[in-house]
């Protein structure tokens, strides 16, 4: 499982198609991986696991939020 | 780009703009046809001197008025239909650039692999090299990989813009706090021209946007001297 994923985020080209977010509007699909990313962090490390399957939500987060976002994002969280 | 007295659409440079193309041509050679063969009867009716008082009722010619309408309206609707359809297939893309509007420029972001983003001014008519575009030119351009599904997301900083690139057949909102996917795949290489498309402010007519389709290896050149540089 684990190198299905670390396949996957080696191969990594962009965000690809998520049929949750099929219309023209993506802000939530932007929000979402954000969340995903930090729950999953939350999650593994607290489990005291290897966290690098949750890498793959941040390299979508980054391919679609804008850098502004993801500032205003991380001010909020702190 | 656009010439002097052109009347119809620009060149396409995308499938789905060559559909559409087509399409507008199909639909407005319809129109011209009826409105040829209207105005042909209208000028018939006025300049006789023949009338015919015993004509009460025909079921032949009002069935033929009705059935060739609604034959016409289907040969219409169909290839609309496939177009509609087409524009929404989804689409795998390989790679995603967002396009912030702000008052009065674009900035681009290449987040997919490093954070690449720059601001894309329009070049002032004073500063303009021979040959170039007036109100059309800008400092830096969107370089994109040809033949590639390329994703846009467009959103904006302040107020509403409107990103749009005719001959990719792109035309795309940008609203603050959203954002909004448009796809494209340029098929040929080449400089793409367009214009901000929503009212944004005093320099809203000053706001292009260039788009260049390079082959990959050179947008992959172009992009490692875009990381030096900045």
């Amino acid at each position: 499982m684990a190198d299905v994923i670390d396949d996957k985020i080696k191969n990594y080209r962009t965000a690809p198609f998520d049929a949750r977010f099929p219309n023209t509007n993506q802000t939530r699909n932007c929000f979402q991986n954000y969340l995903d990313f930090h729950r999953c962090n939350k999650v593994l490390s607290g489990k005291g696991q290897d966290s690098s399957p949750c890498e793959w939500y941040q390299r979508v987060y980054k391919s679609l939020c804008p850098m502004s976002w993801v500032s205003l994002f991380y001010q909020k969280h702190l | 780009m656009a010439h002097p007295t052109q009347l119809g659409f620009k060149d396409a440079a995308m499938p789905v703009m060559e559909e559409l193309l087509h399409f507008h041509d199909h639909a407005l050679m319809i129109v011209l046809l009826i409105s040829t063969l209207v105005l042909y009867i209208i000028t018939a009716m006025v300049s006789t001197k023949l009338t015919n008082k015993y004509i009460l009722d025909s079921q032949e010619i009002e069935i033929v008025w009705t059935i060739l309408p609604a034959v016409i309206l289907v040969l219409i609707a169909l290839p609309s239909l496939r177009i509609l359809y087409l524009m929404d297939e989804i689409n795998d893309p390989h790679l995603t650039i967002k396009a912030m509007g702000h008052q009065w420029y674009w900035s681009y972001e290449y987040t997919d692999y490093e954070n690449l983003g720059f601001d894309s001014y329009m070049v002032p008519t004073q500063d303009l090299a021979p040959g170039q575009f007036r109100l059309l030119e800008t400092d830096h351009r969107m370089v994109v990989p040809m033949e590639s599904p390329v994703r846009v997301l467009v959103s904006a900083e302040d107020v509403l813009h409107s990103w749009a690139v005719p001959s990719l057949g792109v035309k795309m909102d940008a609203v603050p706090g959203r954002l909004n996917q448009a796809a494209f795949i340029a098929s040929r290489p080449g400089v793409f021209y367009g214009q901000c498309s929503e009212i944004c402010g005093a320099n809203h007519s000053f706001m292009p946007i260039v788009v260049e389709a390079v082959p990959l290896e050179h947008f992959e050149n172009w992009s490692s001297l875009m990381l030096e540089d900045a």
